[in-house]
């Protein structure tokens, strides 16, 4: 089975390289500031015996006072797997690093969330919806989306 | 003393009864032969075989009786139909053993499952790509009014918002033998029809 590393241990490694990176790793997953996603990303990817050949999923949730973006990884390498998330706060405008560069998988899932929570990935190729059409209005999958 | 008569007649008795013996004379003198029957020139094999009826009718029967469906099965209510379809239902008892990939082949469109807006102008597209004549069967809650998506952002609530229906079959998803009976529903209103119209 799939191990889930310790968060404190990876967040350790995480901070030693890139002291601002990491804002809380207490829970499941490794809460990190969206200015440092992209080196956070590029050292799980490239750190030997980390590896994290792998983007599984990415979702979002509304919170109303930010939205959180969730990101799992998995090495297949190494068979273990780890949650990083990352906030934007507000409503509007709302911008993170898109992770295309690291990972392809991250292009249709990055797309999904622009189109139902309106959070643009700077950085993506293709940034368009990809279920609705180009002239909908809103983001339905936000909380106050009427 | 001399008895008054009860009545005068116009004409005698006598006359009356010479005339009318006259009348039946000559027609029994004509009538030796029957008549011909003006069919008689059918063969018997014929005669038995053919059915007088109306263009109408027959044109009503030839359609009601080889509907084609086309396929358009977005959400769940597509099993139900593929059932429909199988061996244990066996829609084809009704002439509708066809189910046509081709809109241009298909009489009718049963609408199995929850339409979006972003499939709805394809299903528009089908609709007008078949040939008329042509019936809708809206089935399923979400065919007839968008079902429990009706509120939502992206599911148009009801089919006949964007192609006319004929019949509707209620459920969620309906029963096999509701789809047939909303079938039967249609063929009734195909017989109904009107095809040829008098100047
Ligand atoms: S009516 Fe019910 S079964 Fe049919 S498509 Fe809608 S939700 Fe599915």
């Amino acid at each position: 089975m799939t191990t889930s590393l310790s968060t404190r241990e990876i967040a350790g490694q995480i901070s030693e390289r890139l002291p601002d990176a990491v804002i809380d790793a207490a829970d499941a997953a490794i809460l990190v500031n969206s200015n440092s996603l992209l080196d956070v990303g590029a050292f799980l990817k490239n750190t030997p015996g980390l590896d994290f050949d792998y983007l599984t999923t990415i979702t979002a949730v509304d919170y109303y006072q930010y939205f959180e973006v969730i990101y799992q990884f998995v090495s297949i390498e190494h068979n273990h797997s780890l949650v990083i998330k990352t906030r934007c706060q507000g409503r509007d405008n709302l911008t993170l690093p898109s992770l295309v560069g690291l990972w392809r998988s991250a292009d249709h899932q990055e797309r999904e969330i622009y189109d139902l929570m309106g959070i643009t990935f700077e950085g993506h190729p293709n940034m368009k919806r990809i279920v609705l059409w180009s002239d909908f209005q809103g983001h339905p999958q936000r909380k106050d989306f009427m | 003393m001399e008895v008054s008569r009860a009545r005068d007649y116009v004409y005698s008795d006598t006359e009356l009864d010479q005339s009318e013996s006259k009348v039946i004379e000559e027609l029994k003198a004509g009538a030796t032969e029957p008549f011909v029957d003006p069919d008689a020139w059918l063969d018997e094999e014929l005669s038995q075989n053919i059915l007088l009826t109306t263009a109408d009718w027959l044109i009503n029967w030839g359609r009601r009786s080889s509907l084609w469906p086309v396929i358009c099965f977005p959400a769940c209510c597509a099993f139900e139909f593929i059932s429909v379809m199988g061996p244990r239902f066996d829609m084809s008892r009704f002439g509708m053993e066809i189910l046509r990939a081709s809109p241009r082949q298909a009489d009718v469109l049963i609408t199995a499952g929850t339409l979006t807006w972003k499939m709805a102008p394809n299903v528009k597209r089908i609709y007008n790509q078949m040939a008329e004549p042509k019936w809708v069967i809206a089935m399923g809650a979400c065919g007839i009014s968008g079902g429990i998506f009706r509120s939502s952002y992206n599911v148009v609530p009801g089919y006949n918002h964007i192609i006319p229906v004929d019949v509707y079959v209620p459920g969620c998803p309906p029963r096999p033998e509701a789809l047939l009976h909303g079938i039967q529903m249609l063929q009734e209103k195909i017989a109904k029809r009107t095809n040829i119209i008098k100047e």
